[in-house]
């Protein structure tokens, strides 16, 4: 303890030429240390925050699609969210694919959101906020493009579910399935 | 070194206790000789009125915390159950729900005492500062505290603002996962949200004590907005400003207890007492009043990221406040111009307010978009401008003789 009694300035290694010394080469790897050791200790906690196994272990989902007639739309919970499935008619299918991409805010072909023309797949969570748009009933609002509406903020999206006028910045999500069989789709 | 701090005190257990732990000393010092500007109006009660409501809040709420279950499953019932149940249960929870609304009243317009008479400008910076943290903290605490009854527009509302997020690029979207706890709002979520809704008052009681020394370091503003020069321009705080902060809190409470007893439901939204359907979205999801003027600044950008920075950089730039007005006069009294324009800003924050309970349709949206144009024009680029080219009035020497003048002529007029 003897050794920190100096006078300010003469500890350690006399002063170099830069200014700049052993005490302060110390203070700085003390401190460098100090906040990787905060950083370390703060990960567990943000990390718990994140999502826990139980809720990252959703099961997929079977959705059969055989009672949905034509023009007809369901929508089935996944992962807490609504998933709305579509069946188009031939109609929709034609506007969707009869776009010009180039007028696109979110520029994708119909025949890269869809596996089936017929079928459009889609999370029925709004881009721009969250909401869910309306759409789903033929009684709904469906918007400017015959899509879905979407009432908190006034996105329109079109048959491919994609955004075509209001705040929101990309187009509906098309989630990850398969086709099981003809009628039979799995989510997740 | 160890010992006792002499103390004036005569009982001899306070004296015993100021000698060790100077505590009666500093109250005393603060809060009975403490001087206040004596020209002082009853605007300056509602720093008093926003701390007891704040009060007020804490200890609602803890006896609410103690009936409520945070479990999706539970909690729209378990609140129901405080309203039929529970012994006052609908008092407790009306005081609180109400007691928010009235919260941000007191402290809304005690920030536009501040804009009007300049108590952020030197040397009151970090004060201000200290406040604007304060309301964003406690907007933070209602919003968390609105998503609790677990209703549809709780639902909907904490779907919309966790979603504000994910408008930035690359981080936001793991940070909405994050401040959800999973793939959508759900009970993650509700629970993290009541633990802060249980923490971040006795953050926000930290901070009023901070803002609060910080006031007592330089004193409070007044109306003329000049510094007082000795003790014949102040009163000492008791019992003058007790007695007008005590009459001021009695008269706001009045107000309060009538919309907890006859109109406790006013200002809420009729959708929270639906529970919370995650699959269907209410027709028109509208945040509450006191949120509703950014909710405008928000919704009037046509870009989600755009809007989101306009809301966020609506707060901020308060943050800027003493730095952007470069007049050296404090109070709008003895300015001509900008008065005209604090008064212009005051109502677009009124018809922001509107504008963002209405939809984002046509006239609406127009109003709401002139609305945060002017909102930002007025403290961009009017508040640096108007310092400049501004001629003030003469300011008075002093407090006391523009307050004794007053009076002299009054005395004069009435003989």
């Amino acid at each position: 303890m003897a050794q920190t009694t100096h006078p300010p300035g003469t500890g350690g290694h006399a002063a170099s030429g830069d200014g700049s010394n052993r005490r302060d080469f110390l203070y700085l790897a003390t401190g460098a240390v100090g906040v990787v050791g905060a950083a370390s200790a703060a990960w567990p906690f943000i990390s718990s925050m994140n999502p826990a196994a139980d809720t990252l272990a959703l099961a997929s989902i079977d959705v059969d699609l055989a009672p949905v007639a034509e023009g007809q739309a369901i929508t089935v919970t996944w992962r807490g969210k609504p998933v709305f499935v579509r069946h188009r008619n031939a109609k929709e299918i034609e506007q969707a694919k009869t776009v010009n991409l180039g007028e696109l805010r979110d520029p994708v072909a119909d025949e890269a959101r869809v596996k089936k023309p017929e079928w459009l797949i889609v999370v029925g969570i709004c881009t721009h906020l969250g909401c869910v748009p309306l759409g789903q009933k033929v009684t709904d609002p469906r918007g400017d493009f015959e899509g879905w509406f979407c009432p908190c903020h006034g996105s329109h999206y079109d048959t491919a579910g994609r955004i075509r006028k209001g705040p929101a910045p990309a187009n509906l999500v098309v989630p990850t399935y398969a086709f099981t069989s003809d009628t039979k789709i799995r989510l997740g | 070194m160890a010992q006792a701090q002499a103390s004036k005190f005569k009982n001899p257990v306070v004296n015993w206790i100021d000698s060790r732990l100077p505590i009666f000393t500093m109250l005393d010092h603060e809060y009975n000789h403490y001087p206040m500007p004596r020209n002082v109006n009853y605007l300056w009660a509602f720093g008093a009125i926003a701390g007891i409501m704040l009060v007020i809040m804490i200890a609602t709420g803890l006896f609410l915390a103690m009936q409520y279950s945070s479990h999706t499953s539970l909690a729209f019932d378990s609140v129901e159950r405080i309203m039929r149940d529970v012994n006052y249960g609908w008092l407790l929870r009306y005081v609180h729900a109400n007691g928010a609304s009235m919260f941000f009243i007191a402290v809304y317009i005690h920030m536009f005492r501040g804009l009007y008479y300049g108590s952020y400008k030197a040397p009151r910076e970090i004060l201000w500062i200290l406040g604007v943290i304060i309301f964003l903290v406690m907007m933070g605490t209602a919003f968390m505290g609105y998503v609790l009854p677990w209703g549809q527009m709780s639902f909907w509302g904490a779907t919309v603002i966790t979603n504000l997020f994910s408008a930035f690029p690359i981080v936001g979207d793991p940070i909405v996962t994050l401040l959800w706890g999973g793939f959508s709002v759900d009970n993650p979520t509700l629970n993290r949200f009541f633990a802060l809704h249980f923490l971040l008052p006795f953050v926000l009681l930290g901070l009023v004590i901070l803002h609060t020394a910080a006031l007592h370091v330089c004193g409070s503003n007044n109306p003329l907005g000049i510094d007082a020069k000795g003790p014949q321009d102040t009163v000492p705080f008791n019992p003058y400003v007790t007695l007008k902060d005590g009459f001021a809190v009695v008269m706001f409470l009045i107000v309060f207890a009538f919309f907890v007893f006859f109109m406790p439901n006013y200002l809420g939204h009729p959708d929270n007492y639906i529970p919370a359907n995650p699959l269907v979205t209410p027709a028109h999801i509208v945040p509450e009043w006191y949120f509703l003027p950014f909710y405008a600044i928000l919704r009037a950008i046509p870009d989600k990221l755009g809007g989101v920075i306009a809301m966020f950089g609506s707060i901020a730039l308060l943050l800027a406040l003493p730095w952007l007005d470069t007049s050296k006069v404090r109070s709008c009294k003895f300015r001509p111009i900008y008065r005209q324009f604090f008064w212009i800003l005051a109502i677009d924050a009124l018809v922001l307010g509107y504008a963002g309970a209405m939809p984002a349709e046509g006239s609406w949206l127009l109003i709401a978009r002139i609305g945060t144009f002017y909102y930002f024009f007025h403290f961009l680029v009017l508040l640096p401008v108007l310092g400049k080219l501004e001629r003030p009035l003469p300011l008075p020497n002093s407090i006391s003789e523009a307050v004794l003048k007053g009076a002299h002529a009054k005395s004069m007029e009435k003989a």
